[in-house]
């Protein structure tokens, strides 16, 4: 595997319509990364932890960046990063908490839970593509991650 | 000391006095009226024996003999109380005398004043009685007899000795009657304070005083005290009853607005996260239509995309200011002393620095200060300065001041300006979540900045009310 293609971007999202802005905006931005979608709390889990009823996720594929929403079907993305950071080998995954929230308690708890960043979806499609650019530089270029251990 | 002596025994020392005082004043006068009647007795009777004896002895003087006369006084002697008698020639010679014991002188004469025939004299030697003797009216001699008062003595220690021993039943007597007063007046009186005790101590009202059986003012002071009781054991009661009600009444009021306050989070929050997100859809597949298929849009279908969008944008503003407006009632206040003058410099500088090229005077009084909730009171002066701000952006030039008053009693902070103002027909809606007294053309906003400053004040405790006309400017004014 090349070094690009285990840049991948982690988009945990429920809502069909925000998952296709999500893409779209990252695609106006010309970040190429490959793109994981996740559905809801569960399916987030399996991918990045590897589940035994699933036959296990890939434990070399370390999404760059994990965008979260905070509302998700079966677990909540508030409980999805408590069990990164509870785990040795995701507890030092980016996680930007990626909601339409901006309710206090959801702040302070993502950043209780070791969040990196809280990013509140403008309703503004033009504001969210700037927010995804922004996003997109700090977070795949910019910033250097933990190395992942075999 | 007297006066801390429990009541029977002052009552039982009371009785012991006054019957003491009145036996002994008794006895005393019977004593006195005894003895003065009988030195009168004893005078008569001195006198007569001196009377007989004289009028024995007036042949002897006579005839010089004194012997006859010697004779004649002896006959006294039977008389166990007589000291001596004696018999005087007139020029003063003693003519006869008698001794019952020769050791003792005869004693000095009383004087017989001109006129009168005898005289007499109580001393400590007895009665000295003398008397002239007479012979047809003419003077011969002086006879004497000094007695002593030992039957008089005698008698008064008889007296002194009954008074005492009646004194003695009577004192004893009294002490024997004591416990009547202590069952009757005492004992009752010491229960009646040992109740008022308990009662007072352990704020029991439920005792009683025993009631007693006669009816004097006792019985009637333990009625009353009992009656008293019953009524200050009601009150309580009731009392106890209304305060536990209220208590009950407050404990439920607390879990119902508790509970809607929860039910208003979850609902703030749900807002927040699901009602914005077709918003974004909506904002964000209009703009994908415009970008992606401009090639089939006209400028009409352009424009009305671009209007969905506003509207999109517009409700999502919407939707956060009444998010701002429940947080306004959601979150707890914290009450610190303020500088509401610095506060609203630092509001204006932000408008300043947001609108450079207005020209508006601000005159904000020093040293207003309160107490209160410091992001919730911050947001309420800038909601009320905004809005000033905004409202005169119609005028070349305007003033705004915040300052503070005094008008009857109270002195509110107030907001003044010299703006667009509004018809005072219409203040009852000025805040009205959500209300407006002007179209969004002519000044921008969604009515909720009134609404907001309303609630930031009544959370405070405070009041906010306001004055105006159209294009005369408007003052709001606010206390804390």
């Amino acid at each position: 595997m090349g070094i690009m293609e285990n840049r991948v971007i982690l988009l945990v999202e429920d809502n069909p319509d925000d998952e296709a802005l999500t893409l779209r905006a990252l695609k106006k931005n010309n970040i190429g990364n490959r793109v994981v979608v996740a559905r809801d709390g569960a399916e987030a889990l399996d991918f990045l932890l590897g589940r035994e009823t699933n036959g296990g996720g890939d434990p070399n594929i370390a999404p760059q960046v994990i965008l979260l929403d905070l509302k998700l079907p079966k677990v909540d993305g508030l409980e999805v990063l408590r069990q990164l950071r509870a785990n040795e080998r995701t507890k030092y995954l980016p996680v930007v908490i990626l909601t339409s929230s901006n309710e206090e308690q959801d702040l302070l708890k993502g950043y209780g839970l070791g969040a990196n960043s809280y990013v509140r979806k403008p309703v503004d499609f033009n504001q969210f593509s700037e927010a995804v650019r922004q996003l997109g530089l700090y977070w795949l270029v910019l910033n250097e991650q933990v190395p992942a251990r075999r | 000391m007297v006066q801390d002596y429990s009541i029977s025994k002052k009552l039982t020392w009371m009785n012991v006095a006054v019957s003491g005082a009145a036996l002994l004043l008794a006895c005393g006068a019977f004593i006195a009226y005894d003895v003065i009647s009988m030195r009168r007795g004893m005078v008569e009777n001195i006198s007569m024996q001196a009377q007989i004896a004289g009028y024995n002895s007036v042949t002897a003087l006579l005839f010089d003999d004194s012997a006859s006369a010697n004779n004649t006084l002896s006959g006294l002697s039977p008389a166990t109380n007589l000291i001596s008698a004696g018999i005087y020639t007139l020029d003063g010679q003693l003519f006869a005398a008698f001794r019952r014991d020769p050791r003792i002188p005869a004693p000095a004469l009383p004087a017989i004043p001109s006129g009168q025939m005898e005289a007499h004299r109580f001393d400590r030697n007895g009665l000295v009685l003398a008397r002239r003797i007479v012979l047809e009216g003419k003077p011969v001699g002086l006879i004497y007899i000094n007695s002593d008062l030992s039957p008089l003595k005698g008698r008064v220690k008889r007296y002194a000795l009954i008074a005492g021993a009646v004194l003695a039943v009577s004192l004893l007597a009294a002490f024997l009657i004591s416990p009547v007063f202590r069952r009757s007046i005492s004992h009752p009186i010491g229960e009646l304070a040992q109740v008022a005790r308990v009662v007072s101590r352990d704020k029991n009202y439920s005792v009683r005083a025993a009631p007693i059986r006669n009816r004097d003012e006792l019985a009637q002071l333990i009625d009353t005290f009992n009656g008293m009781l019953s009524q200050i054991q009601e009150r309580d009661t009731a009392l106890r009853q209304a305060h536990d009600q209220l208590e009950a009444r407050v404990t439920e009021r607390t879990r119902e607005l508790a509970a809607t306050n929860k039910e208003l989070e979850t609902f703030a929050y749900s807002v927040s996260h699901d009602l914005r997100a077709p918003l974004r859809a909506i904002d964000g597949f209009s703009l994908a239509l415009i970008e992606d298929f401009s090639d089939r849009l006209d400028a009409a279908g352009r424009e009305n995309l671009e209007r969905v969008r506003r509207a999109a944008q517009r409700m999502s503003g919407l939707i956060d200011d009444m998010l701002n407006l429940s947080r306004v009632t959601r979150s707890p206040i914290h009450h610190e002393p303020l500088d509401l003058s610095r506060m609203a410099r630092s509001v204006v500088e932000e408008l300043r620095q947001a609108e450079p090229a207005r020209s508006v005077e601000f005159v904000i009084e020093d040293g207003l200060t309160a107490t209160g909730d410091s992001p919730l009171l911050r947001a309420a002066l800038e909601n009320l300065l905004r809005n000033s701000w905004k409202y005169t952006s119609g005028h070349t030039s305007a003033k705004i001041e915040f300052g503070r008053i005094q008008s009857n009693g109270k002195s509110p902070f107030f907001v003044r300006d010299d703006g667009a103002g509004f018809d005072p027909r219409y203040a009852g809606r000025l805040f009205g979540a959500f209300q407006r007294l002007h179209t969004d053309a002519e000044f921008p906003g969604t009515g909720v900045g009134l609404a907001t400053v309303q609630r930031i004040i009544h959370r405070h405790g405070g009041e906010v009310w306001a004055e105006g006309a159209v294009e005369k400017g408007a003052t709001f004014y606010f206390t804390l």
